[in-house]
């Protein structure tokens, strides 16, 4: 048999734990709760925000998160150990703890061995039992009070309030919860509470203070403690408590009652009188320490002890009301209460983000996106899910939406996947790739080895394929014969872009000309800018047995012609695609896979910092020259 | 929920592995056979499910002796494993079998339904272990309190323990620093327990050993409640259990997925089948953060809930049962936590399945109350509800549904507008009630719409 409970002495020797003054840290930090907390202190009048630190677990000093006061924006700052917050802020005694269920013991645990802090409320849901108990007996032998767990908090009306509790200030000032009231408040339910408070503000005067012990088995204050600390509240006239079935709390105040320790006239109500409709099964309800249990537990037994010992009890929830609006009048009547004024609280900015959802105002935006969208319950690319993609597109598919905003027919995609795997490497020697290697060789990490090579393509290095693209097309476009593109290249001194292998030939072909040739034949409906590179290449081949036409040239041409085939752009809107880089892109992405090969390879063999050696290089310094003498000097 | 029960089976393995891994005890009966490296309690399972997943019952039944040796060599206890208490009573318990008798017991009972102090339920779980013969029966108990644990032990057992109460000694073990070893202190809190003249000298030892490893296993188990009844000591003298009654705190689970053991079941108590629902209910409340729970009490009840808040959600049953209604009362049902908007939808669906189930031409209400959320999106919430409501519209006409709101909280005006809005567009009658009409004035006009239709 589980003896009845002894309240705990923590909280009623500990009095009044908020006020005026009172600040908290904050650990964990969460926008919501904190910006609401400052919302209330304001609309409170409140000289300062109740929110002096944030802890956020492994931060680096000199941090702050910003916050409104009013219509001022302040600075909370955020510190990376409860010890270092505490440290900082030796009058802020109250401990706000967000963190999860997880880890709500160990944070607890920090705090509560912090000097300074006196009271901390631990919101998470799910706290193992045995951690909660031994952080309820650490803070009994120290003399501190835990809210909570599985709570929302408590409120002091018009001084101080934890996190989330009571909500928005729409709801702070219909409860009259901006300035104190006569009723000290208490309940297991931290919903039921903002219940409550809203029917407080209609029958009395309103709350004076309120708490959520919370849901589970153990809470770490109870609700007897409570009741005792508003018995030695002088502001608080009249006690509300909503009890629930389940643990032997309540007998903690019926005891209290009996022996004469609590005065002040008690209105309780013990919530779960349906239970016994439930006796087929053991129902779990929503709170962890709402069980249908032993006859001790039940709603109905407690409702009677308490009636017995004096509270007022009404005969169930509908009526709970009532019986404080009759406790109220009647101290009111007969002069033991003396009704609270109410204040009208300063007005507060709305802010932007809820004005823009009511409809109220409207605002520009700064970007705009095309290609893909994260605010549903999927991405998409171009409006097609990510899950589609996933299921049947492929690389090409992807490239196509993402940099074309289309999808292209199979032929188109899969001709990009040719280049790319074409392009993907070209030996350790290109300068893209050296770059890549000497710098990982010098320690670079994976990214920086590869910007090093990527910064390499430009007109020189890869640009041949841009280049390339944009000339044959330009030529071919404009019905250039072949001879005089290239005389007229040669005649401003360039050199014809895609034209020219170091060993090919005419008779030694390069194979990937060939099949990307043979791919396009069979593929594209039309392969003008190619045809015209390969009369180019006709005539330049008149000059020099190697001036072929080369990788660089056909991947060049032939990507042109894919665009106009695809049958959505005119020749100028191709033209308008290569110019916008759209060419220089798939020779980038397709050559990153090569430069991280090269970047990976390296380290895997450690290999050590690259030197160019002396003999690689010409050393050939002019004479050693004189300082130039200023004109000046000599009028001096 | 924090505190389950789980099944014998399952708290014997569970407190044998670790008392004979982790606390180098020597355990009596069968057990004494295996090796403390495999640290496998004899007990042996027979399920309806197991039985099912078998080719027949006969190659079941060999394949577990081959897993238990000593099901063909020793003799033999046999009782039903449902997490109810009672059985010798009720005369459930099959003792000093053979193993063939074993499986004969099974076979008349499984499926069967039978009345357990007033409740009824189906057979299909059952134990079976070696019948250990021994001379005194001891009772051991560590259960969570407030304050620490409380141990108690008595040199009686069994199914007298309620008649020699007063033979039981209690300690309160305090839980301790957070960062000290292990609370119990064998001299202070165990010894003074054994204290009994019926308790042989010789045996105080092995006992006190015993107990303390006990209290270090339910402690480092996260258990909150171990009850031997009866212990015994075997003709070596060695330790026993013979009935157990083991409950885990689920909050910890987190913490011990390895040493609880990814087989271990969280069964429902006796007579409570749960229906497809509510098992739908549950594994999605145990993927959310938010808290969402559902129990059908009655599938032709014609009224309904579905409360937000784990403290309104017991006020508004209470009114119902107040009024009159239990009866009727088709489930319990709560959402907290600020759900997301497509988990209330699934949610509600699921919900107005059951509520739409059972039309019979007769009036049902649904109640979708709530107190004043301090910190749940109001319009988000009842945005999934919406959409629920219009999936089944046709449904909800042809059971007569009608469907009440109470509501407050944040963004609450712009989510009642839309529940409002939603009965106009949907042609189903709703009632729409905001945070100044008392939280559970809606159980009342519920029954009028079931009785008078208004």
């Amino acid at each position: 048999m589980p003896s009845l409970t002894q309240p705990s002495s923590a909280a009623s020797t500990a009095g009044a734990l908020f006020s005026r003054e009172t600040t908290a840290i904050f650990y964990n930090y969460k926008r919501n709760p904190i910006q609401r907390m400052l919302d209330f202190d304001f609309i409170c009048a409140r000289p300062t925000p109740s929110v002096a630190a944030i802890v956020s677990p492994g931060a680096a000093p000199g941090g702050f998160q910003k916050a409104f006061f009013g219509k001022e924006e302040v600075a909370i700052p955020v510190y990376g150990s409860t010890e270092a917050a505490c440290a900082a802020h030796p009058k802020s005694d109250v401990f706000i703890n967000f963190a999860s269920y997880r880890s709500a013991y160990q944070s607890s645990y920090i705090a509560l061995k912090q000097q300074s802090i006196r009271t901390i409320a631990i919101i998470a849901e799910g706290v193992p039992e045995r951690d909660t108990k031994k952080l309820i007996s650490y803070a009994n032998q120290n003399r501190k009070v835990i809210i909570g767990p599985a709570t929302v908090g408590g409120v002091q009306a018009g001084s101080f309030k934890i996190g989330d509790t009571a909500g928005t200030v729409e709801n702070i000032i219909t409860c009259k919860l901006h300035r104190p009231g006569s009723v000290g408040f208490v309940s297991k339910s931290g919903g039921l509470s903002n219940e409550m408070y809203n029917v407080l503000a209609r029958v009395t005067d309103g709350l004076y203070e309120g708490i959520a012990v919370g849901g589970d088995a153990y809470a770490g204050s109870g609700l007897t403690d409570h009741v005792l600390r508003f018995q030695s509240m002088e502001e608080v006239k009249m006690i509300v408590l909503l009890g629930e079935l389940g643990g032997t709390d309540e007998y903690g105040v019926v005891e209290a009652l009996k022996n004469g320790r609590i005065t002040k006239p008690v209105v309780a109500w013990v919530s779960g009188t349906c239970a016994k409709w439930f006796n087929a099964a053991e129902v779990q309800f929503g709170h962890a320490g709402a069980k249908t249990g032993g006859e001790d537990e039940s709603a109905e037994a407690k409702n009677d002890a308490l009636r017995k010992a004096g509270a007022m009890v009404p005969e169930n929830f509908d009526g709970f009301a009532d019986m404080i609006n009759k406790v109220y009048k009647r101290m009111v009547d007969e002069g033991d209460l003396q009704p609270a004024k109410d204040i009208k609280p300063p007005n507060l900015p709305q802010d932007l983000a809820s004005a823009i959802k009511a409809g109220e105002v409207r605002k520009t935006t700064n970007v705009v996106c095309t290609i893909s969208n994260d605010t549903g319950e999927e991405p998409t690319y171009v409006r097609v899910p990510i899950s589609e993609i996933m299921s049947d597109h492929t690389i090409g598919d992807v490239i196509s939406l993402l940099w074309f905003k289309t999808l292209f027919p199979k032929w188109a995609t899969k001709f990009i996947e040719l280049v790319l795997v074409t392009a993907a490497d070209h030996g350790p020697c290109v300068s893209g790739a050296h770059n890549t290697i000497v710098a990982a060789r010098a320690g670079k990490d994976l990214i920086s080895s590869l910007c090093s090579g990527l910064l390499t393509i430009g007109p020189r290095f890869g640009g041949a394929v841009d280049a390339a693209a944009i000339n044959f097309k330009t030529a071919s476009d404009n019905h250039i014969p072949p001879d005089e593109f290239v005389e007229s290249l040669k005649k401003k001194g360039q050199r014809v872009e895609g034209i020219g292998h170091r060993i090919k030939t005419a008779e030694n072909r390069d194979k990937r000309v060939e099949l990307l040739a043979n791919y396009a034949k069979e593929h594209f409906p039309r392969m003008d800018t190619f045809n015209y590179a390969k009369k180019v290449e006709a005539y330049t081949l008149q000059k020099a047995n190697n001036l072929v036409l080369n990788i660089d040239g056909a991947i060049g041409s032939l990507f042109a012609d894919m665009l106009g085939g695809v049958g959505k752009y005119t020749d100028s809107e191709v033209m308008e695609v290569l110019e916008l880089g759209g060419l220089n892109g798939l020779f980038t992405l397709s050559r990153s896979i090569g430069f991280i090969g090269h970047a990976l390879d390296q380290k895997r063999m450690k290999q050590p910092l690259y030197r160019h050696p002396w003999d690689d290089v010409l050393y050939a310094e002019p004479e050693r020259p004189s300082r130039l003498v200023d004109n000046d000097d000599s009028v001096e | 929920m924090a505190r389950k029960k789980i099944r014998e089976y399952d708290g014997k393995r569970l407190v044998t592995r670790h008392l004979k891994k982790r606390k180098g005890i020597k355990l009596g009966g069968a057990g004494t056979t295996d090796s403390s490296a495999t640290a496998k309690a004899a007990t042996a399972q027979v399920s309806s499910t197991k039985l099912k997943s078998a080719s027949s019952p006969k190659s079941f039944y060999s394949a577990l002796s081959e897993e238990h040796p000593w099901l063909l060599n020793t003799k033999l206890v046999v009782k039903p494993d449902m997490l109810f208490g009672k059985r010798g009573k009720n005369n459930l318990v099959l003792l000093n079998a053979d193993y063939e008798s074993a499986q004969q017991f099974i076979a008349e009972r499984m499926g069967q339904e039978i009345d357990v102090s007033g409740i009824k339920g189906v057979l299909t779980t059952f134990l079976i272990e070696p019948f250990v013969p021994h001379e005194q029966e001891f009772y051991l108990c560590i259960q969570t309190v407030r304050e620490g644990d409380r141990l108690s032990f008595g040199a009686c057992g069994g199914i007298e323990i309620e008649e020699n109460w007063d033979k039981v000694k209690s300690v309160v073990v305090p839980c301790g620093e957070p960062e000290s070893a292990s609370p119990i202190v064998r001299e202070q809190h165990v010894y003074p327990l054994l204290a009994d003249d019926g308790i042989p000298e010789h045996h105080k030892s092995t006992l006190a050993d015993f107990i303390t490893a006990c209290f270090e296993t339910y402690v480092e188990l996260d258990m909150t409640l171990l009850e031997m009844n009866p212990l015994a000591l075997d003709s070596s003298g060695l330790p026993t259990i013979l009935d157990s009654r083991v409950e885990l705190d689920s909050y910890a689970s987190f913490k011990n997925a390895k040493v609880w053991g990814s087989d271990l079941e969280f069964p429902e108590p006796w007579g409570r089948e749960k229906s497809e629902e509510e098992r739908v209910v549950q594994a999605m409340d145990d993927k959310s953060g938010a808290s969402l729970k559902l129990t059908v009490l009655n599938p032709h009840g014609r009224m309904w809930t579905m409360v937000a808040g784990g403290g309104a959600s017991v006020i508004y049953a209470d009114q119902v049962v107040q009024l009159g209604y239990g009866d009727e009362l088709g489930n319990y049902a709560e959402y907290s936590g600020n759900p997301k908007e497509q988990e209330t939808y699934l949610y509600a669906r699921t919900l107005l399945d059951l509520v739409t189930h059972n039309a019979d031409g007769g009036r049902r209400a649904l109640l979708c109350g709530g107190g004043v959320a301090n910190f749940s999106d109001i319009a988000a919430t009842l945005g999934g509800l919406q959409q629920a409501l219009t999936d089944f519209h046709g449904k909800l006409q042809m059971a007569k549904v009608k469907v009440f709101v109470r509501r407050g909280g944040p963004n609450y005006k712009a989510g009642l507008q839309l529940m409002r809005d939603l009965g106009n567009t949907l042609d189903i009658p709703i009632e729409v009630y905001g945070p100044d009409t008392n939280m559970t004035h809606i159980v009342s006009l519920g029954i009028r719409w079931i009785e008078e239709g208004y």
